[in-house]
């Protein structure tokens, strides 16, 4: 097997967490390396360049990597799933195709066991996050309004991306309800921002932005990481992390573009692999020392995964609204956020408000709700779709369950003959209890609003792509897999920083809490160096 | 995952799939909306199949044998109904189907124009967003802060 050079630091994933860790981890001018399986992306080959800007949203710029099927990508069996695997094998990872909707996890959020008896707090809080979550505001780049009553102090750097016609009709609609609603904190750029130009409406933006107005961290921590030295190598698909005789990382196995297997050796190894692929890399690391798979003598490597269920309600006016004109971000609400002991339901979650979508993609969403029929009155009845929508996402909090697992599968495999991960996944009845309460106040803001024709779209087309909690953090080895500072109880020169570690899930969209987590864990590190392994 | 990327619907698989697609979406004349059967959209839903291909194959044998063969002699009612019934429960075929004609139809020129949308890709010239109504905001503004701080320990307890 081919031999590299030994580095300080392997980093394995480039997407959210892995280019928030090298990059802070940079300034201690350690030898860091960060191996990632796909590609640099190139803003030329993002879809809204051409004319099948809405097609390519179903074939290489697919959010499953099933049907996205590029070689980069590895298979996953989610057929015991009712919600799908989304994610992005590429420099910057799941932020290249990511929404760009930056809500931060509330502080209620780390203490669900003590302020509402269910799950378990995190070994983290708001608080020590804080900072963190401010820095990576700057790094990212974040577009909102400071002074939202509905969730803690943040200072973004940016003003907030303009209401438009539909942000109006739901401000409006939301006002006569007396319902909290703000501007979304986005890291899409309304101004020029650290070499980024500012956002041009050119759509949706989950497909990639031509415009490099939204942050993914391949234009924004990554050049900066690199100038400071980190190695980052793509093509380098990892199999298995690889121990020494005291139990302890000695490096990884992997594929090199060539295909040809390759050892690097390190003297700590980071996991950033989001919340599927890092449980599958340390299931695949089983040895004769750990036959369960790495750091799993918890034997929670892999369960408590959520999913976040999140139910889309739509309906149409008559007045012409934004359309696929601008960022499908646009306002969130956090009416309903908080724990409320009149609910039958524990936790709560946030209302995502979104514009419209581009002429194909209303003609599929129309056709498969049942509103469009085929045939002579197709015409006519797409007129009274198209440029009239409006929509909620319910973000819903999904709490673990050790059911909810990825292990591996047993036939399955990807190019490389590495064994692809399996998800077992149902929707427990406390979320069922809020999908429905969130789909009910989302039809009442729409009728307030003016819509007609509603339709709630539950789970089966709204896999978000959130992969979290498959080796949690805690204090208790025997009831997490990495402490309260992202190292491996088993495993001390081991490190995990990506969604794996959530404890709970919150009811936002987590990029922001997954990367100020990996600042957290850098930080940690860095005040540690001397006693690291101790 | 990806299948046979280079393969392609046979002429008597594209002749079925246009009636199919003329029937899905007709011409409209008045409003100057071709049919999804022109010439130029079809081809175009032709050459786009992609890895949807085994899927489309699977819609066209459906249809074919829900209308027994005799799809093309049926009345234009009839085509409707049966392709509306079918597509309600057709599953992963009838949306394939269905998505590659609208992708390939809703990209036209001639579409677009008719429909009041420019005819191009969004990158460069992007869109023009509109900033919204702002004074909606100053009702909210005034709202006390209702996210729960866990720092702060209820009344009555200690």
């Amino acid at each position: 097997m081919a031999g590299n050079e030994k580095v300080d630091v392997l980093i394995i994933g480039s997407g959210a967490s892995g280019a928030a860790v090298a990059w802070s981890l940079a300034e201690t001018k350690m030898r860091i390396l960060c191996l990632e399986q796909g590609d640099w992306m190139k803003p030329t080959d993002f879809p809204s360049n051409g004319r099948d800007w809405e097609a390519r949203r179903y074939t290489d710029f697919e959010i499953s990597p099933n049907r996205r099927g590029r070689d980069t990508d590895y298979p996953v069996n989610d057929d015991n799933s009712l919600m799908k695997i989304a994610n992005f094998n590429g420099v910057g990872g799941g932020t290249v195709i990511y929404t760009a909707h930056w809500p931060r996890m509330h502080p209620s959020d780390f203490r669900v066991k003590s302020l509402d008896g269910v799950a378990d707090d995190w070994p983290v809080d708001y608080w020590a996050l804080e900072k963190f979550y401010d820095e990576n505001d700057r790094m990212m780049g974040v577009s909102g309004l400071a002074g939202d009553p509905g969730v803690p102090p943040r200072h973004p750097p940016m003003p907030p991306i303009g209401l438009g016609r539909t942000g109006t009709r739901y401000a409006q609609a939301m006002n006569r309800l007396g319902w909290h609603w703000w501007p979304s904190d986005t890291t899409i750029a309304t101004t020029e921002y650290e070499g980024r130009a500012a956002c041009i409406n050119i759509g949706h933006c989950t497909p990639g932005c031509a415009q490099g107005a939204k942050a993914s961290t391949d234009i924004t921590y990554w050049p900066l990481a690199i100038r400071a030295g980190v190695e980052l190598r793509t093509r380098c698909r990892v199999r298995e992390i690889t121990t020494d005789e005291h139990g302890m990382a000695s490096g990884a196995i992997y594929y090199d573009a060539d295909g040809v297997e390759r050892f690097q050796p390190a003297e700590v190894v980071i996991l950033a692999c989001n919340g599927v692929g890092t449980p599958r890399l340390l299931l695949n690391s089983a040895s004769a020392k750990f036959p369960d798979g790495l750091a799993n003598s918890s034997g929670l490597v892999g369960r408590n995964l959520m999913l976040h269920p999140w139910p889309i309600v739509s309906g149409y006016v008559e007045e012409g609204m934004d359309g696929g004109r601008g960022p499908i971000n646009c306002i969130w609400s956090k009416q309903f956020y908080e724990t409320d002991p009149s609910r039958d339901f524990m936790r709560g979650y946030t209302l995502q408000f979104g514009r419209g979508t581009g002429p194909a993609t209303q003609a599929v969403i129309g056709a498969t709700s049942g509103l469009l029929p085929w045939g002579r009155d197709h015409h006519r009845q797409y007129r009274q779709l198209l440029d009239h929508r409006l929509s909620i996402g319910v973000a819903c909090e999904d709490l673990p369950e050790e059911h909810n697992r990825v292990t591996l599968d047993s036939v399955l495999k990807d190019s490389n003959g590495i064994p692809a991960p399996k998800i077992d996944y149902t929707i427990s009845e406390n979320t069922r209890r809020m999908m429905e309460h969130g789909i009910a106040r989302a039809e009442e803001i729409l009728t307030e609003a003016g819509a007609t024709r509603l339709y709630a779209s539950r789970t089966a087309l709204n896999y978000p792509g959130h992969l979290l909690g498959t080796a949690r953090m805690g204090t208790d080895p025997d009831r997490s897999v990495v402490n309260e500072w992202g190292r491996a109880h088993d495993v001390k020169n081991l490190f995990i920083v990506d969604g794996s570690i959530w404890v709970t899930s919150g009811g936002v969209n987590p990029t922001s809490t997954i990367q100020a987590l990996a600042l957290y864990v850098a930080d940690q590190m860095k005040k540690r160096l001397a006693t690291l392994f101790d | 995952m990806v299948t046979d990327l280079d393969a392609r619907l046979t002429a008597a698989e594209i002749l079925a799939l246009g009636r199919i697609a003329a029937t899905m979406v007709p011409e409209d004349a008045v409003s100057g909306m071709p049919g999804a059967d022109d010439p130029a959209i079809l081809d175009d839903i032709a050459r786009s199949l992609g890895r949807d291909l085994p899927l489309i194959r699977e819609a066209l044998a459906a249809v074919a044998a829900k209308s027994g063969g005799a799809f093309a002699a049926l009345d234009r009612d009839g085509r409707e109904a049966l392709i509306n019934d079918w597509y309600a429960g057709g599953g992963a075929p009838a949306v394939a189907l269905g998505r590659v004609i609208v992708g390939a139809y809703y990209r036209d020129d001639r579409v677009l124009l008719a429909l009041g949308h420019e005819a191009r890709a969004p990158f460069p010239k992007g869109y023009v967003l509109e900033q919204g109504d702002w004074s909606l905001l100053d009702v909210v503004r005034g709202r006390q802060p209702f996210w729960r701080d866990d720092r702060v320990v209820p009344a009555g307890e200690s």
